[in-house]
Parts: C-alpha cells; structure tokens; sequence
C-alpha cells in the first residue's frame, strides 16, 4: 500500500495580511497516520482548512485521491476544534452524530431509524450510548470530543483530518481516541491529526509532519522525528524543543 | 367573522411566521440582523413605489425582498473586508434606512406612505381592504399575504429541515458534507426579508423585530430539542400576538405596540420561571440539593 | 431657503447639530472598541419610553427633563441587557434586539396615548423618532450644547484611561484603574449621548451616528488619538452638512440627512483610506502575490539549473 491519496503543491496561503502559509509540498500515503506539529501560529488549522477549502488559497494545488477536492468531498472526514461551534445549540449527543450523514441523506429527506441506529452504534464504539439524549452544552471535554469524533467516524470517509482532538480531554478519552485512530488505519484509512504534544508524538503517529508557515520535514516517524528536526521547527523556542525531545528519547 | 376576529387572525399569522424564522435567527447569532431588515425593507417598498407607483402586493415583496438580500450581502461584503460584523450592519442599515426615509420625504411625499405607519403598522384598517378568493369567500388583502408567506416558510423549514439545522449549527461540517451553506445563507435572509414585509404593513417594524426575537428566546429557555424550540416559540407568537390586542383594546392605544410589549411579557415569565434557565430554578435549585 | 439659513435660530441648531457630531464621533469610537456598534441603537430605541413617561408627568415638554426620562429608560434598558446575557444563555445580539423592540414597543403604546389626549400631533414628541433639528428652540439648544460639551471634555480628558480601558481592561486593573467605573462612565457619556442626540437626529437614527464616523477614522490612521480626531471631524462635518441640506426641504427630516453624509464620508474613506482602504489593500495583495509567484518561479529554476549540473 504505497498509494498516494494525498498530494499538496505550492500551497500558500494568507490571513488578513500575513502570510501563514507558503509553498506547502508533501505527499500523503494510503493506511498512514500522520501527526502534524509545529509551534503556535505555525499555519496548522489553516492548513487543513485550506486543504479542505474553508481558507481561500492563494496558489497551489491539492488533490485527493487523485481528484480535486470537490470531487472527492464525500470521502473526507473532517473534526473541527471543539471551540468553533455554539454548544448551548438545542441539540443531544445522538443527533449530533447523526448530523454526520446528512450529506448523505440528500435533500427533503428526514434521517431514517437506520441512520439513527447507525449514529447509535458509533456512539456505542465510543463508550456514549448513556449520554445519548443529553443536551451538548451537559458533556465533559472528553465526552464533546468523543461525539466530535462519532460524528466523523459515522460519516465512513477514507481520509480523516482531526484539529487538536487531544486538547482539553481525560486521559480515558485520550486512550480511546487514539485506540480508534489505530483501528481507521489498520482498515486503509488515512488519518491526519494537529497535534500539540511532542511528548507522545512517537508513541501514537506513525508519520509526523513539522510545520512552520511551511513543510519542515516529512516523512516516517522513526526516521524523522528527530531533535534537530523538532529544533528547527521550532525555532526560538528551541532550548524547550530540545529538552522536550530528549524527554522523548529517554521515555524509550 | 367579525372586525375583531380578523384582526387577531393576521397578528396570529404575522406571530406565527415571525416565531419559526426567529428561532433560527437566533440560533444563528442573527438577531439584529433581523432589526437591519426590519429597517432597509422600507427603502425596497418606496423604490418599489417610485417605480410603479402603485402599493400592491406582489411589488412590495419583491422590493423587499431585494432590499433584504441588499442588506445581508452588503454586510457580509463589509465584514470581508474585515470590519467588525457589528459595525457593518449597523452602517448598512442606517444608511439604507435613512436613504428610505429621505426618498420619501422628498419624492413620495405623505399622500401614500408615510414612515409612520411603516413602523408602527395600522393592522385597524386590515379588515376594511378585502379580496375575494373563491372557496374562502372575502378575506382581508394582508391577511391572505400573510398566510401564503406563513405557508412559504413553513414548507421551507420542512422541507430543510436537516439542512437548516446543521448550517445553523456547524458550517464547516455542512460545508464538507457538501451542503451549499452560502445559498442557504441568503435563502434564510430571503425568508426573513419576505416575513418581515408581510407583516410590515400590518404590524410594522417594530413589531415585527419583537415577533422575529422575543417569542423564540422565551423558547430557548424551556427546552434543549430543536423541534420543540419551534412549537414553543410558535405558540407564544400567537399568544402575545392575541394578548397584544386585549391589551390595546383595554387601555385603546397602538396595536403593534402592545404586541410587541405582550412579547416581552411572556420572556419575563419566562426569564423568571423556566425550569432550566429561569431564574426561580436558579434559585431554588442548590436548596434542593441541600436537602 | 436663504432666509431660514440666516435666521439666528437656524445657527443655534447647526451648532448643536455640529457639536452632537463631535461627540457622538468620540463616544461612538469607544463604543467601537468595545465591540458594541450596534448597543447604541438598543439604547436609543430604549429612550423612547422613558421620554414619554416624563413629559406625562410634567405634562410640558422641557427637553431637560425629557433627556433624564429617556436616560432612565436607556440605563434600565443597558441593565436588562446584561443581566439577561448573563443570567441565561441568551446571546447579547439577541437581548439587544428584545430590549430594543419591547422598549419602543412601550413607547410607541404610551405615544399613542399621549396623542390621543393630547389632540393630534400637538405635543410635537413624534420628533423623537426621527429628528427635528429645526423645530428645537433656544433652550433646547443649550441644554443640548452644555451636555454634549460634558461629554466631550470627559472623553477627551480621560484619552489615555479609555485607550488602556478599551485595549486591555485587565492590565488597566492591574495600574489600578477600576474597570467597573470606567463601565460605568462609559455607558454614562454613550446614554448621555444617545438621548441628546435623539431630538435632533431621532432615535432610529442616532445610532448611525455613533457607528458610522468611527468606522470611517478607522481606515487613515492606526494612532487612537489621531482616530478619536478624525471620529470627532466626520461626526461634525456630517452634522453641519446634514443639517444644511434637511433645511432646503420644508419639513424634511434632519437625521436621514446627517446620515447619509456620515455615510458618504465613509465610502470614501473605504475605498482611498490610506490604512487597509480597498485600493490600498487591493495594491498590496496584488504585490504579494507576485512576489510569491516570482519566488516560486525562481526556487523551480534553482531547482532545474541544478538538475542540469
């Protein structure tokens, strides 16, 4: 399985004045499970979201699959922040995760029980059948980034991209996101997270991307993640990096 | 029926069609986005004017309609070119309202419309103007308007249903599951600009603003499902819309006035006795824990 | 025309119309900045029942008195929008818009009442709503003028307060600025303002003139104090401007037209503003991207003469 399902050229692209992304280029193989890391204001939220044409880009050229991204939308999955919705919505847990099929569904119509049970049997994966009718803004972190990630897993996409899902969560959820991570890539999908800590980089990825305003370094894990790598990504804050990385080598 | 009868019929209406658009208004942080349309729509009715010359129907809510869109596409072209959403409507909607009232001070003149009766509405001449529909007999010209807008948006918001709900929600997903958040943007301003122009002649503005916002927050504090959100806040459309009347009939004074204050009644019942969110429950709630 | 231009009346209102400019050009700046454009029109439609309420119990109609009236009904209205905000989960858009409707609802109730007994149209209060600069007398005007004076001197004394208020409240505290008076000074200069401001531009309308002029200073000078100039300038001119052009008309509106200067003020200054005004921005864009495009252009020939070798 060596197929490329993702292949980004000279990406660039601007935010108000600056430009936070410039001449992105890397490749994305089938089955992999990438982290994408860098320090804050790196351009990695932009990145997805101009990937997935939330962000307008100024040049490049992305294809998924082989196809530009409109023709391919049905197969992405995407998991935003938790931050950017409004959680008081009057919405359970369960409908929430249904909302991940709509595209499906097609217009005029309502979502069958069979798109429910569907909804429920995620949930279930997620250990969330109990919180099933309760209303969203009621769930922990970790139980909002679960529905977040039922919704996605619900909508069966090949390529998933997941913004920070690890943020703010219990560590029970931090165990059961990744388990299911694990399990999207041992059946062909592909996966790529916005990561934030280093530390467990090399324990739950298998590919890391470093980005800063533009592609560090890419490549397998175990051959790229390397404290030179880390410092150069980041930069001035490189005597942290480094302490960071090492951190990471002893754990071993 | 009589005199009274149609007249809280048509506020029943306007309370009606008002309450279902408002919950997604609100749902959508667009609530005084609501306010900028009540006030630009008037500016689309004197253009409509000038160029026909005549007040009818049909003239009017396309008028409105495009002041409507006007308004919303104006104010999200500001807001690109990043001035704050806030400022942007409310230089938008001043502007385009100030533009309405100078046309009409200068080239209508008071002999058709005046800017009065725009805001304040004269829903007591409702049941004078009537046309005659074949099977239902003589109905008020509003009132007729106002029923065929409240079936536009109740088919709208059937037939949508899901997709109102999840643009509303979360439009990054919707956008990636491929639903057209953009035209579904300006198909709900579409929505509220022919709601808000129905109702206007009858109502006014004002009223309509107060129709538009209050019924549907008062909803907001009794439940957390969507569907019930909409029933609720219908009701309490046409409960303040029929509680208005009385109020106007008893003390005699403006009709769209006092629906407007019968909203705001039914929010502070609400405000103070919502289980969920009303202030009693707030207070009583940490006793009943204790014991 | 000519003669209503010279009569000493005349001169009277376009002074106070000019000076209300000025004000609401520097309160409407701090409104700005803090993100509530849009709490100046909830509160002038607000005004509007505590102005009746305050004429039926004086039974004249003093504009002094009227002003503390509509003050009143504007500080409740300011209340109730906070406490609904954030005693619920009620957004502020959605209070303000409640707030705003109810309250002109009321007023719009008890004019009605009031005009009744009144016979027609007698009590000259119908103004409120649009503006009347030209039906102000002398003590209007001075009333109007002493007011908005106070607020001028506050806000322009108090520049550098309101700068480190506005910009970051916490750090304000920690100099030992309190921010809850600085609050509530602030909604004190925006009702004060805002009820002034009604009887000669009306309470539809006053709104704009506390938005428009501050977005317009926004787009020649990233300097607050420059800003909180240029504000004040727009905010007079139009005032001046508008108030001429309402005067050519018999009984044409003055607030409309003060607007529509207001506004003309700030197309111009979208479009050539010197700081992200549309050309510049749009000149700008264009030179990045070639830049980019040139730099990519010159990697890939880098990259091919390498190949090459």
């Amino acid at each position: 399985m060596s197929k490329f399902v993702l292949e980004v050229e000279n990406l660039s692209a601007s935010y108000r004045k600056n430009i936070v992304l410039e001449d992105v280029n890397f490749r994305v193989k089938q089955g992999s499970l990438t982290g994408i890391v860098g320090p804050n204001g790196a351009g990695k939220s932009t990145l997805i979201q101009t990937l997935l044409q939330l962000h307008p880009s100024l040049t490049g050229k992305v294809e998924f699959f082989n196809r530009p991204f409109n023709k391919s939308k049905q197969s992405i999955g995407y998991v935003p922040q938790r931050g950017s919705v409004d959680w008081d919505f009057p919405t359970n847990a369960l409908d929430v995760v249904v909302m991940g099929l709509y595209g499906k569904i097609g217009w005029l119509k309502l979502p069958s029980r069979a798109h429910k049970r569907l909804a429920y049997e995620v949930l279930e994966k997620m250990d969330m059948v109990k919180y099933a009718d309760r209303q969203i803004s009621q769930l922990s972190g970790g139980q909002k980034q679960r529905v977040f990630l039922a919704r996605a897993l619900v909508q069966d996409a090949e390529f998933y991209f997941m913004d920070e899902p690890l943020v703010g969560v219990d560590a029970a959820t931090e165990k059961a996101i990744m388990e299911i991570l694990k399990e999207l890539k041992t059946n062909g999908k592909t996966v790529m997270v916005v990561h934030h800590d280093l530390q467990t980089v090399e324990d739950y990825f298998d590919h890391v991307l470093f980005l800063n305003k533009t592609v560090i370094e890419h490549g397998k894990t175990s051959s790229v993640f390397t404290t030179e790598n880390i410092s150069r990504t980041y930069g001035g804050k490189m005597k942290w990096a480094m302490e960071e990385g090492s951190h990471v080598v002893d754990t071993r | 029926m009589s005199y009274t009868a149609w007249i809280i019929v048509t506020a029943s209406l306007v309370g009606l069609s008002c309450s279902l658009i408002g919950v997604f208004l609100i749902l959508r942080k667009m609530a005084m986005m609501a306010d900028a349309i009540s006030h630009t729509v008037l500016l689309g009715i004197v253009v409509a004017y000038l160029i026909t010359k005549e007040l009818s129907g049909p003239h009017m809510l396309i008028g409105a309609i495009i002041a409507g869109l006007l308004t919303a596409i104006l104010v999200q072209w500001l807001n690109n070119l990043s001035i704050e959403q806030h400022a942007s409507l409310g230089i938008v909607f001043t502007t385009l309202f100030a533009i309405g009232v100078i046309l009409i001070a200068t080239s209508v003149g008071n002999a058709h419309l005046d800017v009065q009766h725009a805001l304040m509405g004269e829903i007591t001449f409702i049941p004078w103007e009537t046309v005659t529909i074949p099977v239902l007999g003589k109905i008020p010209e509003a009132t007729l308007l106002l029923g065929v807008v409240l079936l536009i948006v109740l088919i709208c918001i059937i037939a949508f249903y899901k997709e109102w709900k999840i643009t509303t929600f979360d439009p990054a997903l919707a956008a990636s599951l491929g639903i057209p958040v953009v035209f579904m943007h300006y198909l709900f301003m579409s929505l509220v600009s022919v709601t808000t122009v129905a109702s206007f002649d009858a109502v006014g503005a004002i009223m309509v603003v107060a129709m538009l916002i209050t019924p549907a927050a008062s909803a907001y504090l009794w439940t957390d499902k969507l569907i019930t959100m909409l029933v609720i806040s219908a009701i309490f459309g046409v409960i303040s819309a029929i509680i208005g009347y009385y109020i106007a009939a008893w003390v005699d004074t403006s009709i769209s006035g006092s629906m407007a204050f019968a909203t705001g009644i039914i929010f502070m019942l609400s405000f103070v006795s919502s289980p969920k969110h009303g202030l009693l429950a707030k207070y009583t709630k940490p006793m009943k824990s204790v014991v | 025309m000519w003669s209503i231009l010279a009569s000493s009346n005349f001169q009277w209102v376009l002074a106070s119309t000019m000076i209300l400019g000025v004000a609401a050009g520097m309160v409407g700046l701090l409104a700005y900045w803090k993100k509530q454009s849009l709490m100046s029109d909830a509160l002038a439609h607000a005004a509007l029942p505590g102005v009746i309420i305050a004429f039926l119990l004086l039974g004249e109609k003093n504009l002094f008195i009227l002003i503390i009236g509509a003050a009143i009904s504007s500080l409740i209205g300011a209340f109730l929008i906070q406490w609904i905000q954030s005693a619920t989960r009620i957004t502020e858009d959605t209070a303000m818009g409640m707030i705003l409707s109810i309250f002109f609802g009321l007023g719009i109730m008890l004019l009605t009442i009031v005009n009744r007994s009144a016979g027609g149209n007698q009590s000259g209060l119908d103004s409120f709503i649009f503006g009347q600069a030209a039906s102000m007398v002398k003590s209007d005007v001075f009333t109007m003028l002493i007011l908005t004076l106070v607020v001028i001197l506050i806000v322009f004394l108090g520049f550098k307060e309101w700068k480190i208020y506005l910009f970051d409240p916490q750090f304000a505290r920690g100099l030992g600025l309190s921010s809850k008076g600085m609050s509530v000074i602030y909604t004190v200069v925006l009702v004060t303002t805002i009820v002034v401001g009604i009887q000669a531009v009306g309470v539809i309308l006053i709104a704009a003139l506390l938005i428009i002029p501050s977005v317009s200073a926004r787009y020649w000078t990233n300097s607050f104090f420059c800003m909180l100039l240029l504000s004040a300038l727009f905010g007079g001119l139009s005032g001046i401007i508008g108030t001429y052009l309402s005067a050519i008309g018999k009984g044409w509106p003055t607030g409309p037209f003060i607007v529509i200067v207001a506004a003309s003020f700030f197309v111009l200054s979208l479009v050539f503003g010197k700081e992200k005004g549309i050309l510049v921005s749009r000149l700008e864009f264009n030179a990045q991207r070639k830049l980019l495009n040139s730099q990519t252009n010159a990697n890939a020939n880098t990259l091919d003469s390498k190949g090459v070798h």
